[in-house]
């Protein structure tokens, strides 16, 4: 990390550098498309995964948070680098689409929710909010009150205008662009589609059965969990990470336990670990089930759509035995778990692991190898190594581009460096890899469980936390891998028993934004195909 | 050789004919009569369609590990009829901006197509309403009817969705078709008429798809898979693939106007698999063999529209097995699976027919003594 702070220093001397961990860059806004493009071409190690953009309002000033790391090795390095603007009424950044693709979606959230707008983004229109909301949500003066922003119930077109900000010659341009051309055939996929697995809404212009552009809009589910958090306790917060990727749901608490752990150094006992680590696998083998079944089915095939969730079926029935709950476990507190396993717990679990090796081998051979299902997902939405790096796509779908980015792999939490498992990396980046790859991680969750299930040792399964945690003051990460790649929480505290501010990394969104790229060209049907083999959730969108 | 058939229904339409002409002028007696074959035909159209739609839902739930209906009656027989009475009672909804004549006539067009095919498709003995000397032709003509009933739903619905799927069965229809017709002008050079009744007679001992072996077998993979194609079921359901079209050019209707082609895409199935049943498996014609009189009788026991249904069952199994174990093709890999490969192996099928009709390789050219009439 000494020659990195050197070369910032070199490059931009007047930098503050904060030694932390992770360092901690700020920067003028002038100056950050400079900073992250050295970072960026860095030699020895390539800043080129953007995994966070975390937009901020510190009080005084408005301004971003960039969370660094590189492709190479996951997290093996890790910058953060902040700038922030002082201008409230009006306030101005440089855009990185240019570099990161994933900074498109994330600067037009920012924009919907700080009002912070990105000189050279190609898009700045308001993601998630419509253009005409009243106040920046986010921003900590926003005035919540309902009648200014009331419920509409006449119909709004849509309206397919975008802006752009340019800067020539130190002034600021604005010009508009429309997104499709004059007699492009929109037809909108979503919000209301059996196969956008939510409420999504991609509208498309269409050249006869080809796909010519897709413009994505969301939130139409968003609940505001981030702002939410704001004014609640710890203890009360945790239940809003289940309902974001509801598939992952027992993945995405674990993240913001430990999280709330490491900050307030809490410690968890052995057994509570065990649990946990069980708890995720089965989650992450229910997940990429129904991620198999949904794709199966967006290909047409409604019978393995049930294969899939016949299997899921037992897995949700060990967790209604263990904690009450089948999707929605609310299963980890801080500190542990809420309940211990039941007395059948191991012998369930033990049962239905040979039950599973079975059940992969049948899926094999009833649809991997059916020739139309490869007709239909051999070559399709191909996503190259470079562009998943830039998208920051992770989790099956990235390693299907042969991107090695599993947080368990490569910054271990839990238990995962005590387990022995293989990433399972494929590099043809189609439809096809991203199917097998899940499949496999369903082999290799399997094989971790059945290391970890004999083990659990006894002791209590949680350690008594206060009714109310108080975070010291501090910024704390912790990232984990979900079904769908890269889940992380971002907590900003004050030292107060709400945190100020607390930032979700969604892996979906990743995802979702990398559709138009790699749908571009491709047929209509196989649109709904790659979205089945991205398998994103909405809910984790709309935060 | 005459042989009893105590079960058969023509001696019952035979004795009708007989009373009413004894009892009122030839006129009359055959205007009742005309009445009495339409209601007998739309009542049949109807009770086959819910057999149909409770076979294809207990089946399908079968296959999928699943129990399908059971509530309604016992093991859910009347789930069906229950079915059919809720959609009789729907409100239809009238949407604004549809061309409204073409968007209430479409589904007319959609059951009248299939309507009109089965007046022409023998039951059995002497149960079919007209024995065209053309008959293999006019199936053909009036089941492609049906196509206008699919594009002028999708044009009218002024659906984005709805056009999408119209012309997918549109180029679907067109292209499939010519297959099917292929397929089935080979087995007319087999059997030397176009008449169904004659085609079925001519298969006494020896059922086409044999008499033919490799070019008929050739012809009825094919006639099933476009056969397939052409009633819009899976795999090759693009034009209402729900995944991605929601349903497709029917998205906009409801109530009856939705029953009505629904209705249309179980009969199609059903007409499919009355047709290759007549051409290539013998039709209603019971399993016989030269010189066995014994085991002839004891098959003509069995009524013949026992047969025909029998055998028509065993062909709506086979789709249904078919649609619930594979995905569905994209546009292109379907045309491109019919004018590749489907047409072309048509073409050198139907020359390699005509040589083996003209040189008597067939089995009935072989072993006359055998297998001929």
């Amino acid at each position: 990390m000494e020659t990195i702070k050197k070369l910032i220093l070199e490059k931009l001397p007047e930098a503050v550098i904060e030694d932390k961990q992770p360092l901690c860059v700020s920067v003028e806004p002038k100056q950050v498309h400079l900073l992250m493009e050295t970072l960026y071409n860095n030699p020895e190690y390539n800043f080129d995964v953007l995994l966070k953009v975390i937009g901020m309002d510190w009080g005084e000033k408005l301004g971003v948070i960039y969370f660094l790391t590189g492709s190479k090795d996951l997290f093996a390095k890790e910058i953060v680098v902040k700038t922030a603007t002082a201008d409230r009424e009006n306030p101005l950044l440089y855009s990185l689409t240019d570099l990161y693709e994933t900074a498109l979606l994330n600067e037009r959230e920012i924009y919907a929710m700080f009002g912070i707008r990105f000189i050279n983004n190609p898009d700045m229109r308001k993601f998630f909010l419509n253009e005409d909301w009243i106040g920046y949500p986010l921003r900590k003066d926003y005035d919540g009150a309902p009648a200014l922003n009331p419920m509409k119930v006449e119909s709004k077109e849509i309206q397919d205008v975008t802006r752009r900000l340019t800067e020539v010659d130190g002034k600021i341009q604005e010009e508009r662009i429309d997104i499709f051309e004059v007699d492009d055939y929109i037809i909108n996929i979503g919000p209301q589609h059996p196969s956008t697995h939510g409420v999504m809404h991609f509208r498309t212009a269409l050249d006869g059965e080809i796909i010519k552009k897709i413009d994505v809009h969301s939130g139409y589910i968003h609940r505001g969990i981030e702002k939410l958090s704001e004014n609640l306790g710890y203890h009360q917060i945790l239940h809003f990470t289940d309902r974001l990727d509801y598939l992952s749901a027992n993945i995405n608490r674990h993240c913001l336990c430990m999280c709330i752990e490491k900050a307030a150094e809490i410690e968890v006992p052995e057994r509570a670990q065990y649990i946990r680590t069980i708890l995720d696998e089965l989650t992450r083998i229910e997940s990429h089930l129904l991620g198999w079944a949904a794709q199966c089915n967006d290909l047409g095939a409604t019978t393995a759509f049930v294969y899939g969730m016949r299997e899921r079926e037992m897995i949700l029935h060990i967790f209604e035995k263990v904690c009450g709950g089948r999707l929605i476990m609310n299963q980890n507190v801080i500190g542990g778990v809420m309940f211990d396993i039941y007395p059948e717990f191991q012998k369930e679990v033990k049962e239905f692991i040979p039950y599973m090796r079975e059940k992969l081998i049948e899926y094999d051979r009833f649809f991997s190898h059916n020739v139309i299902a490869l007709g239909r997902m051999i070559g399709i939405g191909v996503l190259k190594q470079e562009d998943a790096v830039s998208y920051a796509i992770t989790g099956p779908a990235g390693r299907a581009s042969g991107w090695s980015c599993d947080v368990r792999k490569h910054k271990a939490y839990s238990l995962y460096d005590q387990v022995e498992f293989k990433e399972v990396i494929r590099k043809e980046g189609d439809s096809y890899a991203r199917y097998l790859n899940r499949l496999d991680e369903i082999a290799e969750s399997l094989h971790i469980i059945e290391q970890l299930i004999d083990n659990i040792p006894e002791g209590s399964f949680q350690t008594k936390t206060k009714p109310i945690i108080r975070i010291p003051e501090g910024e704390y990460y912790q990232s984990v891998e979900a079904g769908r790649g890269v889940f992380s929480v971002f907590i900003d505290s004050r030292g107060d028993k709400t945190p100020y501010r607390l930032k979700f990394r969604s892996p979906s969104m990743s995802l979702v934004s990398a559709m138009p790229l790699i749908c571009k060209g491709e047929k209509l049907a196989d649109f709904i195909g790659i979205g089945g083999s991205m398998d994103y959730v909405i809910p984790d969108i709309d935060r | 050789m005459n042989y009893s058939q105590p079960l058969e229904l023509s001696h019952v339409t035979a004795w009708l004919d007989e009373v009413l002409r004894g009892a009122m002028p030839e006129f009359w007696a055959l205007l009742i009569e005309y009445v009495l074959i339409g209601v007998v035909l739309l009542t049949l159209y109807a009770v086959l369609a819910l057999i149909l739609i409770y076979a294809e839902r207990k089946i399908t739930a079968f296959f999928q590990s699943r129990l399908g209906p059971n509530r309604v009656g016992k093991w859910g027989i009347v789930q069906s009829v229950a079915d059919m009475v809720k959609i009789l009672i729907k409100e239809i909804i009238y949407v604004k901006k549809v061309d409204k004549v073409l968007f209430y006539v479409a589904p007319f067009f959609m059951i009248v197509a299939s309507m009109l095919t089965f007046g022409a498709i023998p039951f059995g003995q002497g149960l079919q309403v007209v024995d065209f000397n053309i008959g293999v032709f006019y199936v053909l003509a009036v089941s492609s009817l049906g196509i206008i009933g699919v594009l002028l739903a999708g044009w009218s619905s002024n659906n984005k969705y709805s056009m999408v799927g119209a012309m997918r069965s549109g180029a679907q229809f067109v292209s499939y078709e010519l297959s099917a017709g292929l397929a089935l002008m080979t087995m007319v050079v087999l059997s030397g008429t176009m008449q169904l009744s004659e085609i079925v007679e001519s298969q006494r001992y020896c059922w086409n798809l044999f008499n033919g072996h490799i070019s008929a077998v050739i012809a009825f993979v094919i006639y099933l898979i476009s056969g397939h194609a052409e009633t819009n079921r899976g795999p090759f359901d693009l034009p209402e693939a729900e995944s991605e079209l929601i349903a497709g050019y029917h998205t906009e209707y409801s109530g009856l106007q939705f029953g009505f082609f629904y209705l249309a895409e179980y009969l199609n199935m059903f007409i499919i698999a009355a047709i290759a049943t007549t051409v290539f498996l013998g039709g209603w014609m019971p399993i016989q063999v030269k010189g066995w009189d014994t085991f002839n009788q004891i098959m003509w026991y069995i009524p013949s529209y026992l047969w025909f249904f029998a055998k028509a069952a065993v062909l709506v199994f086979i789709s249904l097995w078919v649609r619930w174990s594979f995905p569905r093709l994209r546009i292109d890999q379907l045309l491109n699976l019919e004018w590749k490969y489907l047409l072309p192996i048509n073409l050198v099928n139907i020359f390699v027919m005509v040589l083996l009709v003209l040189s008597g390789l067939t089995l009935t050219g072989l072993f006359p003594n055998v297998f001929g009439n």
